[in-house]
């Protein structure tokens, strides 16, 4: 019970309270670029949860068994190295974010495949965003705050797929109200030194506000679960 | 025909104003949003940047010719992330409340696609001289960018410019200037100021041929 309550609070922190992209600016070359229309926003968003996913589960993999500090595999490889060698003496977390860079690169490069052999029409309407996806900074992101807590001891497997996969799930929301929203304002008079991006960043402003009223509901669960 | 290769002078001047990374490419957005609630952890945030910048642009020029083209945005991020690594631990070292106040946007400087973008534009193409200006240059106009919206944000947010208090405490802050909203507005405004900046210089520029003809 007490980890669903935490899994729900996590849930709602990284889809609404803390949206990737409105409360932390990660994801934001897609969130600009593909919210022209709504049917790519929302093969976008789609996209960016699946990798973040897959990336999350590597990397927190990675993290548990071989990056953090008195992590199992490196310590076990020392020790029988070097039987003299006290325990959890060995700290690889100064390469962690080369193997993240590695694991995201891989991990978009097998999306990228799978997609592209069994649905080519899916592949042909975003196949060109997918490799950009590798420079997304919302999957990094995802990546670090995994880190963090499982440095510090306080996250396991669950908590943090559902990071990954809310995390995912409020890219898709904010990048889908987005393209909603631009979809209207092709039909608007906006003055003219203000097209393009500078009227999709005041936009962004605005909905950044109206997500700042889900603060109240992150603290108002967090009372009912934890009375 | 082979086209005159840019000297180093015109790389470096370019990246300044006329291909502004943040006000004409969009490149790099994320930390002009993310840490420019005030000017002092924007221009660490500049720092950090312009020290992988410069370095990456570097050693991409010198290997420029063992590149593999399939192979080359994977070496180029695992130089990038080789830097950012020595840049975030380096200021974990010697600017501890600094590290721990910018958090993930350091290590975050590895996906800023601008870097990549000159990594990919300029420097695998050219030689070191001109990539290093190229990335002085860059670095200048991406301090520019970032110094521009954190100048906006900490004296309308917190009436203080680099943590020096210059209106007086009674008068009234817009501290939505220094939550995330206040962000995307300042930046969407300067942007449209720059746009019609760019427009009223080009209308000027051609004024005297509307006479003329």
């Amino acid at each position: 019970m007490e980890l669903f309550a935490d899994l729900l609070l996590i849930a709602i922190g990284a889809a609404l309270v803390n949206n990737f992209v409105l409360t932390y600016f990660v994801g934001l070359c897609p969130f600009l670029g593909v919210s022209r229309r709504l049917d790519t926003a929302f093969g976008m968003g789609c996209a960016v949860t699946f990798v973040i996913s897959v990336a999350a589960l590597l990397s927190w993999t990675m993290t548990e068994f071989v990056l953090r500090p008195g992590a199992p595999l490196p310590n076990w490889v020392w020790s029988s190295l070097n039987p003299a060698a006290e325990a959890g003496a060995v700290d690889l977390s100064v390469l962690s974010y080369i193997v993240y860079i590695f694991v995201i690169a891989s991990s978009v490069q097998l999306v990228e495949m799978y997609v592209r052999k069994f649905f080519p029409p899916l592949y042909k309407s975003f196949g060109v965003f997918l490799p950009l996806i590798t420079t997304n900074c919302a999957i990094l992101f995802a990546c670090l705050e995994i880190m963090k807590h499982v440095v510090a001891r306080d996250w396991g497997l669950a908590e943090s797929l559902t990071l990954a996969i809310f995390g995912g799930v409020g890219f898709t929301i904010a990048i889908v109200l987005m393209a909603g929203i631009r979809e209207e304002l092709e039909l608007c008079e906006v003055p003219e030194s203000l097209r393009g991006a500078a009227i999709t960043m005041i936009v962004a402003g605005i909905l950044a506000l109206a997500f700042m009223g889900f603060s109240g509901i992150g603290a108002n669960v967090e009372k009912l679960l934890n009375p | 025909m082979p086209v005159p290769e840019p000297t180093p002078l015109e790389r470096f001047l370019n990246g300044i104003l006329p291909e502004n990374p943040v006000y004409r490419q969009l490149l790099g957005l994320c930390p002009t949003l993310a840490v420019t609630a005030a000017m002092k952890p924007a221009m660490t945030m500049v720092g950090a940047t312009a020290f992988v910048l410069i370095c990456a642009n570097l050693i991409t020029s010198l290997i420029r010719h063992l590149l593999k083209p399939h192979l080359r945005i994977l070496v180029f991020t695992l130089t990038i992330a080789t830097f950012v690594t020595i840049a975030d631990r380096t200021l974990a070292a010697f600017a501890y409340p600094m590290s721990k106040l910018l958090g993930p946007y350091v290590p975050l400087i590895i996906v800023n696609c601008m870097i990549i973008s000159r990594c990919e534009v300029c420097s695998s193409k050219q030689s070191p001289k001109t990539a290093l200006a190229d990335a002085v240059g860059v670095s200048l106009g991406f301090l520019l960018a970032l110094a521009s919206v954190a100048t906006v944000r900490e004296i309308l947010g917190n009436g203080s410019w680099f943590g020096i208090q210059l209106v007086p405490e009674s008068f009234p802050t817009l501290i939505l200037m220094i939550l995330p909203p206040g962000a995307f507005l300042a930046l969407g405004s300067l942007l449209g100021l720059a746009t019609w900046l760019g427009h009223r210089r080009k209308a000027r520029a051609s004024e005297p041929h509307a006479g003329s003809a």
